[in-house]
C-alpha cells in the first residue's frame, strides 16, 4: 500500500481531489454559476470579475492561461464551462486550449443556449451527469514525483519568517528530497534576495531569469508606489524586528527551503522541471494563489500571522499560523500552529507533524479552508479595464 | 531550561528572540550554552550569538541580511541602530 494516493488523469498527472468545477468564462454569467451552486452543492462553483474589458496581449495571455489552467487542473475531474458569447475569453477562443483536457467538459453559452435560466437548467443537468460519471473513479497509488506543492504566505507578521515559513521550508526540503516539486512566487517579496537566489540557481540561464524577475518586480514597485516604495519594508516590519528588506525577504523566500532552484516559470505556467521552482507572480496572495493553482499545484501550504482564512477552489490549502495567539483566535481556520516553536516544540517535530498532516490531506482529509468553503478566486491583471 | 531564542541556520551569528528577554536573563537554544542578554530584547527581534565587529556581515537564515554599523557584543540587541543595509546604505 502506497503512502499517498490520488486520481490518475489521462495526461499522466495525478489529482488529490476529484472535483466537478463550474467555471464562468466572464463575470457577466456569474449568476448562472450561483444558481448551479444552489442546485448542485457538491460542485465547486467559481465566480470571478474577469473575462472581458482588457485587451492587451499580456492580460489576455494571463486570462487564458489561468482559465485553461483551472480546466486542466489535476484535482478537477470534470468541468461545466459557462460562457456568455461576446466576451474576449469566450468558449470558442478558449476551446483550442482545453480540447485535450482528458476529462468531461460541458460547454454552454448563455447567448446560444436559451438565456441565463435555460443555460442554468442545462448546466445543472450536465453537472449531475458528470458528477455521477466521475464518482466511480478510484484512488490509486500516487508517486511522489507527480506532486507539485505550492508555498504561499499572506497576512504575514513578524513571526511568519521565523516560525511558519521556516517550518514550511523544512517541509519543502523534505518534499524535494522525496522527488516532489515545490513552487513559490511573490516576486515583490524576493526584492533584496537576488544574490541568495541566484547562487542557488541550477545554471546561468536560471540565474539570469531570477535576476530579471526581481529587477522587474523592483522597477514595478517603484513605478506604482513612487516614494512609498520603501514601505515594502514598513515601520511595522521594523517594529517586528526586521532590520532590512533583505532580512524581510529572506523570511519570505525561506518557505521554499534551501534546495537548488531548477526553473523559473511565468505566472500560471506549469513547470517542466522537478525540485524547487520559482514563479514570476505577484505578492498579493489572492492573485498569487491563482497563478500557483493554474500551474497545476495539487496542494498548498499557506502561512499567516495576521490571520487570513482564504483557500482556493478545488485546491486544498493548509493554513499555518505563525503564532499561537492567531491560532487560538481563528482555530477553525488554522490547520497548523507553527507558533508552537516558541513554546518549545522542536522544528523536527513540527516538520514531522506537518508532513503527517500533508499526507492525510493528500489522501482525502479536508483542510479547514475546504471545510469552511473559503474559496477565493481572483487573478493578476496588468492594465486597468477599458 | 526552555529555549527562548531560535537559531534558524547553523551559520547564523544572530538568533531570533522567541519570548521577550530582560537584561541579564539567559538566552538559550538547542546546542547553545545559555548566555545573558545585555539588554531587554523584544520577541521577534535579534540577539547577537557572538561578538561581531564593525563592518562584519550579519548572517540570518544562513545568508547576509545586513552589515554591522559598529562593534556588537554577544548578547546585544541587533537592529537598525547598530546595522546597515547592504543594499540601501544609510
Amino acid at each position: 500500500m502506497s503512502e499517498i494516493s490520488g486520481y490518475e488523469r489521462k495526461n499522466g498527472k495525478f489529482g488529490i481531489r476529484n472535483h466537478l468545477v463550474v467555471l464562468p468564462t466572464v463575470s457577466c454569467v456569474n449568476g448562472v454559476v450561483q444558481r448551479l451552486s444552489r442546485e448542485v452543492p457538491e460542485a465547486v462553483c467559481i465566480t470571478h470579475a474577469h473575462g472581458c474589458g482588457r485587451g492587451g496581449p499580456r492580460d489576455l495571455e494571463i486570462l487564458f492561461r489561468i482559465l485553461s489552467g483551472l480546466v486542466h487542473h489535476p484535482n478537477v475531474g470534470g468541468v461545466v464551462l459557462i460562457g456568455l458569447g461576446c466576451e474576449v475569453s469566450n468558449t470558442k477562443n478558449l476551446s483550442p486550449l482545453i480540447k485535450e483536457a482528458g476529462k468531461p467538459v460541458e460547454v454552454l453559452n448563455v447567448q446560444e443556449d436559451g438565456g441565463s435560466l435555460e443555460t442554468a437548467r442545462k448546466g445543472i443537468a450536465a453537472a449531475r451527469r458528470i458528477l455521477s460519471e466521475i464518482s466511480s473513479q478510484q484512488r490509486v497509488p500516487l508517486p511522489w514525483d507527480k506532486l507539485l506543492i505550492a508555498m504561499e504566505c499572506g497576512g504575514s507578521d513578524a513571526m511568519s519568517g521565523v516560525t511558519a515559513n521556516v517550518a514550511m521550508g523544512a517541509v519543502s526540503d523534505w518534499l524535494v528530497e522525496k522527488g516532489a516539486t515545490v513552487i513559490f512566487g511573490e516576486n515583490t517579496e524576493m526584492i533584496g534576495t537576488t544574490q541568495v537566489l541566484v547562487r542557488r540557481a541550477k545554471n546561468v540561464q536560471v540565474a539570469r531569469q531570477i535576476e530579471q524577475m526581481i529587477e522587474r518586480a523592483e522597477k514595478l514597485t517603484q513605478e506604482v508606489m513612487g516614494n512609498l516604495a520603501s514601505l515594502v519594508i514598513s515601520p511595522g516590519n521594523m517594529d517586528g524586528g526586521m532590520s532590512t528588506i533583505a532580512e524581510k525577504s529572506m523570511g519570505c523566500i525561506f518557505k521554499g527551503g534551501a534546495t537548488t532552484i531548477n526553473q523559473v516559470v511565468d505566472y500560471g505556467e506549469a513547470p517542466s522541471e522537478h525540485g524547487l521552482i520559482l514563479q514570476d507572480g505577484p505578492g498579493y496572495d489572492g492573485d498569487s494563489m491563482a497563478g500557483l493553482a493554474a500551474s497545476g499545484s495539487q496542494l498548498m501550504f499557506f502561512s499567516t500571522g495576521r490571520g487570513t482564512p482564504a483557500g482556493f477552489p478545488a485546491l486544498p490549502v493548509i493554513k499555518v499560523a505563525s503564532n499561537s495567539r492567531i491560532y487560538g483566535a481563528m482555530k477553525d481556520d488554522m490547520d497548523v500552529n507553527a507558533g508552537s516553536l516558541v513554546e518549545g516544540k522542536s522544528l523536527d517535530r513540527l516538520r514531522a507533524e506537518m508532513i503527517d498532516l500533508m499526507i492525510r490531506v493528500i489522501n482525502g482529509e479536508e483542510t479547514r479552508a475546504e471545510v469552511n468553503g473559503m474559496d477565493v478566486f481572483t487573478l493578476m491583471t496588468v492594465y486597468p479595464p477599458f | 531550561m526552555k529555549d527562548n531564542i531560535l537559531i534558524i541556520h547553523p551559520q547564523d551569528n544572530v538568533a531570533v528572540v522567541l519570548r521577550t528577554i530582560d537584561a541579564g536573563e539567559l538566552a538559550a537554544a538547542k546546542g547553545v550554552e545559555g548566555f545573558p542578554a545585555l539588554e531587554k530584547i523584544v520577541a521577534s527581534h535579534k540577539i547577537a550569538l557572538r561578538d561581531i565587529s564593525q563592518g562584519e556581515e550579519i548572517i540570518k537564515y544562513g545568508e547576509t541580511v545586513a552589515v554591522s554599523g559598529r562593534d556588537i557584543k554577544k548578547g546585544e540587541w541587533v537592529h537598525t541602530h547598530n546595522l546597515e543595509s547592504k543594499r540601501w546604505k544609510k
